[in-house]
């Protein structure tokens, strides 16, 4: 029996260079031309985590051109939001990417503040809570996508194993939001609600806990010879790819980009805590599950700093124009009475102007480019989707492997069509 | 070098064609004066500028004011860490520009976007056909003349055949409904 210390790991620079050299010739199908078959994949194939479909050009079993086509799920996010206030387009956000609603929460409104110009003046409590939603989505996202990307290619106990993690997960959703799934939890300048009472010691259990699942993950995928045989060398994204067709999150960084927003141009208190971004160095399939199995590891690491520092005080930014005064003083105050009428019926008034904000989202970079003219309603809302952005490699990314292939390389793309449908 | 130092580079190779840098939160903003030579500017901001990494790009729709169109791309260069918008105006007889897939192909899928929701074309595109709509689809739907409930189209109502069970109630779709006002019975309608 092979032992792990036997299998080949060639350096990754000879890797990257005989993948660079293109496949060997495949001389027996020169010499034989074969008519081409077209094959659907999709719009509802297992692997394809929702509706994708991608029409794949076929000589035998090798793809010669793939066609990707998405817009299954559109349902004109952009549209609704030019007909929202800036508060109500909140739970759509829920709906982009829905494995990890937290963390497209947090993201909306920090675009929203960034327009406002009030993002310094967040109290240091709101800050920490929404770090902890969007490593908790973090976690959450990269679980189901390992989870996912495993079963895909035939390792099933992964899949049960990552789930019962997510699921406390859920638990702690449900506590802090009151809901699962479409959690619709952060407001423009604050938060819907502080932490409720117990919540710390329940997401430091779950912090504690999740390690452990990790390590078996690791232990059943990472040196196990089928695993490898199926996503190392396979849809290599070389670097100079990966930027040109501007991936972002674990797939820009599995191709070895040391780019990721919270480091690059950090909000909230990511600049106060300590992480490190792992890269890949060939930016194969194998590659990007590395990265996104180390970064629940610095998420894990963050949620502990996070929860260790908590400060005291208001989630909530102290201005009556922004936030939905305390109910109690509404109903006894003409000033709250008059600040929530105005909230609730015009919306918070932003200034004229555009912005664009980017968050360091599970799937990659969620930007959101806000256009105002003014009052509470946004002139043109355009959401940066990075499963959108990150599938769009794929025509120049699948042609040369195996169909077989395709369902490894969809996996290690960790994509989502809510998000990237809008 | 700051973002508005790149942005007074490129108005020194361009000149007037590039506006003066705008700064609004900590952003900068430049506003090409002709089109057609989006593609050139993107090429210089690329190569000599570092911007290898095209955020996004997007189009506005200043329904009712001249020029109608505003394509907006969103610079970023990883080498540097600079973001820089650039903004170019299309006018409604026009509605094409030239494409930028030549710079970075990540536009490729962002141009039929806005083709696809706006009906601005792109020249030189090597796909040009519509990405969340259907192929066939007659309307540009981010066009702000568009009413958010939608238009008829030769869809068939497959989806509203069976009936509801709050059929009547004040949030329930009405089944077999010619188009979403008479679908939906909170829907907006087009502005009269």
């Amino acid at each position: 029996m092979t032992t792990t210390r036997e299998m080949e790991f060639p350096d990754p620079a000879a890797r990257t260079a005989a993948v660079a050299a293109g496949p060997a010739p495949a001389s027996e199908l020169e010499d034989l031309p074969a008519e081409k078959m077209v094959l659907n994949m999709g719009p509802s194939h297992p692997s394809t985590h929702g509706v994708l479909r991608i029409v794949l050009e076929l000589d035998g079993e090798v793809i010669t051109r793939a066609v990707p086509e998405v817009g299954y799920l559109h349902r004109g996010d952009e549209k609704i939001a030019e007909n929202l206030t800036w508060t109500q387009f909140i739970p759509y956000t829920d709906r982009l990417d829905y494995l990890a609603p937290l963390a497209n929460n947090v993201a909306y409104v920090l675009a929203v503040e960034k327009l406002l110009g009030i993002q310094d003046r967040l109290p240091p409590r709101c800050q920490y809570i929404r770090v902890l939603c969007c490593e908790l989505a973090r976690i959450s996202s990269h679980l189901l996508g390992l989870g996912a990307f495993a079963m895909d290619v035939g390792a099933m106990t992964v899949f049960l194993l990552t789930f019962t993690e997510r699921e406390k997960i859920y638990n702690l959703c449900e506590a802090l939001t009151g809901a699962r799934f479409t959690t619709s939890y952060t407001r423009i300048g604050g938060l819907a609600r502080d932490l409720p009472p117990g919540w710390t010691d329940q997401c430091r259990r779950f912090a504690r806990e999740v390690l452990p699942a990790i390590n078996e993950v690791e232990a059943l995928l990472t040196r196990n010879r089928i695993w490898v045989d199926r996503t190392r060398d396979l849809g290599v994204i070389p670097k100079a790819d990966a930027i040109a067709y501007a991936l972002t999150g674990p797939n820009l960084r599995g191709s070895g980009v040391d780019y990721d927003v919270r480091k690059a141009h950090p909000y909230l208190v990511y600049d106060q805590l300590r992480f490190d971004v792992p890269v890949g160095s060939v930016g194969d399939c194998y590659d990007r599950y590395l990265v996104r199995m180390e970064e629940m590891r610095q998420s894990v690491r963050i949620i502990h700093q996070c929860l260790d520092q908590l400060p005291g005080g208001p989630v909530n930014v102290d201005d009556g124009k922004i936030v939905l005064p305390p109910k109690d003083k509404v109903l006894t105050r003409m000033e709250e009475l008059i600040h929530q009428f105005m909230l609730v019926t015009q919306g918070v008034n932003a200034p004229p102007g555009e912005v664009y904000f980017g968050a360091e989202n599970p799937k990659g970079e969620l930007g959101f480019y806000l256009h105002s003219r003014g009052g509470g309603v946004p002139y043109r809302l355009k959401i940066r989707a990075p499963s959108f952005v990150n599938l769009a490699i794929l025509g120049r990314l699948l042609p040369g492997h195996l169909i077989s292939d395709v369902v490894a390389i969809l996996g290690s793309l960790d994509f989502v069509m809510g998000e990237c449908d809008r | 070098m700051s973002a508005r130092d790149l942005a007074q580079r490129l108005r020194t190779r361009f000149g007037d064609l590039i506006s003066e840098p705008v700064e609004f939160r900590g952003e900068i903003t430049v506003t090409l004066a002709d089109a057609e030579r989006v593609a050139e500017v993107c090429q210089f901001a690329r190569d000599e500028l570092g911007f290898d990494f095209l955020l996004d790009l997007t189009s506005v729709d200043n329904y009712g004011e001249e020029p109608r169109w505003t394509v907006v791309y969103e610079l970023y260069g990883l080498g540097h860490h600079r973001h820089l918008r650039l903004k170019t105006h299309v006018s409604e007889e026009k509605s094409e520009l030239p494409t930028v897939t030549g710079v970075w192909p990540a536009a490729d899928w962002h141009e039929r976007e806005v083709y696809d929701m706006m009906g601005i074309r792109f020249r030189g595109h090597p796909d040009l056909r519509r990405i969340l709509m259907w192929e066939g689809y007659p309307y540009f739907p981010l066009r702000k003349d568009f009413p958010l409930a939608g238009r008829p189209s030769e869809m068939p109502g497959v989806a509203f055949t069976e009936t509801a069970p709050l059929e009547g109630g004040p949030f329930v779709t009405a089944p077999g409904g010619r188009d979403a006002l008479e679908r939906e019975p909170r829907a907006r309608g087009p502005e009269r």
